[in-house]
This record gives C-alpha cells, structure tokens and sequence, in this order.
C-alpha cells in the first residue's frame, strides 16, 4: 500500500504538540520543507532534536513552536551564531529555552542507542571537561571487564523523525547518498517516521541498488515527494548548498521583528513548498543546480537462480 | 622558503605596530600580505608530514585545505559530516558540502567516523579553533560566563570534546586578545594540559586516552609550542608582529622561547592559493 501523501497531511497525522521531533540530516539534506509546515500547522512545546540545529530549528524556535533543544553544536556554519535561539537563551526573550547539550558522538550515540533498544551508548569523551557538570545525563561507568571508566549516554527516542533523501519508493524503501549523517540511527530510533524525497521511484529502482537503501519501508509511516524541500541545505548530486542564504540569515534573524517579517513572508506567506521555490524563482533555482556530472558507475550484484 | 631564523627576544625585525594588513620585506620581493594570511599560512605548514587530519569548521577549514595543496599533498583530510580523504575543488563555507563528497575517498556515517576514525586512533591530527583557551591549551567554545546564564552562548562541543581526547594531537589555530587568551576559561569544552603536563599525562593513562593532548597553537601573531610544564611557549613570531603585542593580547605572562624565531612570510605562491582559489571572497582572511 502506499504511504505517499501531502506534507500538510504527514505533519496534521504524526506531529502532535509536545512530542520529541528530530528532523535530522549532518548539514546535508535537511528538510526545511517539514520544519516549515510544523511552523504553518503552529505546533506548540515540541523538543526539537539535531545535532547541529542550523537555520531550520532557529527559524522554528523563532516561530513559538519549541520548548527544549537536545544538541551537540549550536550554530550558522562559517557564519556565526543562530541569534533567534540566542535570544531566548541569553535573554529569556520572548521565553526561556531549555537546552540538553552533549557533544555530536554522543547524540550520535544516544541515536544509536534508541535504535538498538540499548539502556545507554558508551564512549570515550567528556573526560576533564564541564560537561558532564551541565548535563547530569552524562555519566561516567566502569567496564564490567576491566577498569576502565567511560562516559554513557542515555537513549534518543524520538517520536518522529523526519529525514530526508534523494528517493524512495511508494513503501519508504528510501535510499541516500552523500553525507549520510546520522539519518539511519534516528530513523530507527524514532517511534514514527516521515522520509521527504526529491524523486519517488519504482520498487525496481530501489531491488536494483540494495546496498545504498538506508531506510527500509518497514519502518516508515509516510512518504512525501518534495522537489527542492532541503533548500537552504542542499541534496548532492541535486542542488547545492545555498551559502548567500546561510549569510543572509545571520542580518536577518539578528532582531526579532525581522525575524518575524521573514517568517511572515516566506512560511506562513506560502502554501507550501511548491509556492517556496516558486518565490525563489527559476534563476536563483537553476543557480544550485551542479556545474556537472559525477556519476557513480554502477556495480553488478550477479543474478542468482 | 627559508628556515626559520633566531632573533632577539625582545624585537622583530622590521616589526610594525599598526593594525593588519602589514607590509613585509619592501623591496625583498615578498608581497603585502594581512595578519589572517599570516596566520593561516602558519598553521598549514605545521601539518608538514602528518597523514590524517581531522578538520573543524571555521578558520581551521582553510589552513588544512592550503596544507593539501602545498606541504601536506598525501594529507588524508577527515571531515566529522562524514566524509574521509576530502579533495574539494573549492573551500566549503561550511565543514558540510557537497564538494568535499565528490571525489572522497569514502562518505562514512558519523557513527562510523566517530567510532571507527575517531575514536579507533586513526586521526594523527585534530585541528580546532575555539573562543578561549588557556595557558595550558584547555578549550571552551560554548559559553562565556555562567552556563546557566550565559552572558554569549556559543556553538557548544561539536566534536571537539572527542577530537581533543581520541586524535593523536591537537592543534589549534585563533586570533589573539585578551577575551580569548585567558587566564581561567568559562568553561572546559575540551581537555588540554589540564593543569600542567604532568598530571595530564598520568589522567590520560588512567582514563586511556589517545591523544597527548595540544602540541600547536597558532594566532595572528606568533607559533606557540607546549613546553615540559605543558605551558604555551611562544616558539616563533610573526613578520610585523612585536612582543608587546603578543604581551598586550594574553591574559597572562606569557613564555618566550630563548631562541624566538622569526616566521617565514607567506610566499607569493601561498598567498596565491589563499586569495585567487582557496578564498576570493576573503571570508577568512578579512
């Protein structure tokens, strides 16, 4: 049966106020597409989860929708800093943010952890650092083998997790390439998940190329075909990454009803996505698009019988 | 290039007090060149024989990729989005792009990068930038004042907390001032000497770290190395740059070794890669 419907219906039917969302993706394929319609449909006292909350949750904080922030690093990449969530940080302004900070191998771990129905992931960070001091969740353990003592992290178990990727099939079967980040640990982490692509394909596509299926339809509750929905991120080998945006943000969100009036203009101002890149307009679309061709090759899996 | 060369402790030749951009060696043939560009060169050519290096968003990101094409060609450039033996055929304004994929060695998962890379012991070098840092290499880079009430917040660890403990050896590259080179950080993101060489190297092997911890620090002014008490030794001055500067730009008394060497200027050649390929819109080195 197919899974694929319209992000207004994706995020009405598995977004509820207050739950855990990870819309993840490492710089790449981040999918501003669903941050945007959680900020239309006015979603209320999430936790938002990331790694690095980038543009996409500053814009969401900005918009009222967030309570929490689970992070590892909390800024605008070769830019400088995200000044909505600032302002609720330094300032209380509008309202105070509560933040649940780790370092990015430990909200990699505690993804992976969530995934493997694991009570916590072990690594060796943290050691002679405050941060353990501003975390309490993060604790030191000895090894029932020897003497060594790790750091432990607990479990990330979203209730959806929104990744995106090049493509899937009408099931979910969802394949990526490029960064993968941490898109497989939080997808298998979450209780629900919502996969945007910039292509549906047929099943045979996905059977043809097994080993680059990241996210199997088994755990995926919906589909939804987004051409463009990553933009400012980016989706190799489809658009790239808009830099002049990254930098336009920082003069934009430095004051609040700035912040807003972009807000105003370009997500509540717009249907959708559709509408988005419309705005956008083609030159500044066709500007992303790559300068040329890098193709994988191909591999023969061998045919059996 | 020629070797650096034993001056006084006390001057630089030709040193200028003005702001950047510094002229050097008028009439030498050696071109103008700013305090960034400087910095940035430094820092590339510590990475002279390292192999695999582990490369952080910001300044870092520059003078590893100016590494690559001058004294560190086989250097195997390790990106924490994911991404092994990067060759990007332009800077990345951000450490994820789509051009340090295209043509990679390997595009790995962060699990694997930080489990298997990282954490493994295969990174000979992690290269940070940071906001403070002490006399003893220990970092902060995510908030200046009480963490509760943070008079800035910052970005946080990132993976500099892992990369500091797991890579072989840290180094280090910021601009210097007296809110950056302090005496007491605001808060410890990621362990350096601690406090002094020889406890830190007992903690290590308690706790069986990988990493000995920093072994460079590069400003805008001089080339810092870590002496036996595991203190920043001021090992090399820039051309342009005077000791009352570096004094007047820490928060504490600072060590000068006997014999300060005076740093190389930037060749015409670095200075090339710097401004017409690696960074024509100078978004480094204003």
């Amino acid at each position: 049966m197919s899974k694929v419907t319209s992000m207004r219906d994706a995020v009405a039917d598995l977004v509820q106020d207050g739950d855990t969302v990870a819309i993840e993706g490492f710089t790449h394929l981040i999918c501003f597409a669903a941050g945007h319609e959680i900020i239309r449909q006015r979603k209320r006292d999430l936790t938002l989860a990331r790694l690095t909350p980038d543009l996409i949750y500053d814009q969401m904080v900005a918009a009222g929708t967030a309570r929490k922030l689970v992070f590892s690093w909390l800024g605008n990449p070769g830019v400088g800093g995200l000044h909505a969530i600032r302002r609720r940080v330094e300032d209380a302004d509008p309202a105070p943010l509560e933040l649940e900070e780790y370092s990015h191998f430990g909200m990699v771990g505690r993804y992976t952890a969530g995934a493997s129905n694991l009570p916590f992931f072990p690594l060796r960070s943290y050691f002679e650092t405050d941060l353990p001091k501003a975390n309490p969740l993060i604790r030191p353990i000895r090894s029932p083998y020897g003497e060594d003592t790790v750091y432990a992290v607990p479990p990330l178990k979203p209730d959806v997790t929104i990744v995106h990727a090049q493509r899937a099939d009408g099931n979910g079967n969802t394949q990526m390439w490029g960064l993968l980040g941490c898109q497989k640990e939080a997808a298998f982490a979450a209780e629900r998940v919502i996969v945007v692509v910039e292509e549906l394909v047929d099943e045979s596509v996905i059977r043809a190329d097994p080993n680059r299926t990241v996210v199997p339809g088994l755990i995926v509750d919906a589909v939804v075909v987004e051409p463009f929905g990553a933009h400012p991120s980016y989706v190799q080998g489809a658009y790239d990454r808009d830099n002049r945006f990254y930098r336009d943000w920082d003069a934009i969100s430095r004051e609040a009803p700035s912040t807003q009036a972009w807000l105003d203009e370009w997500v509540y101002g717009v249907g959708g996505r559709a509408e988005y890149v419309d705005k956008l307009g083609v030159d500044r679309v066709a500007a992303l698009r790559p300068s040329g061709q890098a193709p994988s090759g191909s591999v023969d899996y061998g045919v059996y019988t | 290039m020629s070797g650096p060369r034993a001056i006084g402790p006390e001057s630089a030749p030709g040193a200028a007090s003005g702001p950047a951009p510094v002229a050097s060696g008028a009439g030498s043939g050696v071109a103008d060149f700013s305090r960034s560009e400087m910095m940035i060169v430094a820092a590339a050519r510590e990475l002279a024989g390292q192999r695999v290096c582990f490369v952080g968003v910001g300044l870092p990101n520059i003078a590893v990729n100016l590494a690559r094409l001058t004294v560190a060609p086989t250097l195997e450039l390790v990106y924490e989005s994911g991404a092994f033996g990067a060759k990007p055929a332009r800077l990345p304004l951000s450490i994820g792009d789509p051009t340090i994929v295209t043509g990679a060695t390997a595009a790995v998962s962060m699990f694997e990068l930080f489990s298997f890379y990282l954490q493994g012991g295969l990174v000979d070098v992690g290269f940070l930038g940071a906001a403070q840092i002490d006399r003893f290499g220990n970092i902060n880079s995510t908030v200046i004042g009480d963490y509760d009430h943070p008079k800035t917040r910052l970005p946080g660890s990132g993976g500099a907390c892992e990369i500091a403990i797991n890579a072989r050896q840290v180094f280090v590259i910021m601009r210097q001032s007296k809110r950056s080179f302090v005496d007491q950080i605001d808060f410890r993101t990621s362990p350096g000497n601690l406090g002094g060489a020889e406890s830190a190297a007992r903690i290590r092997r308690e706790e069986g770290w990988l990493g000995r911890g920093p072994s460079v620090v590069v400003t805008d002014l001089g080339i810092y190395h870590f002496d036996d008490s595991g203190e920043m030794r001021l090992d090399s001055i820039h051309p342009g740059a005077t000791l009352d500067q570096v004094r007047e730009t820490i928060g504490w008394v600072p060590k000068i070794a006997e014999s300060l060497a005076l740093t190389p200027a930037p060749t015409p050649e670095e200075l090339r890669l710097i401004r017409d390929e690696l960074d024509p819109e100078g978004a480094y080195t204003k």
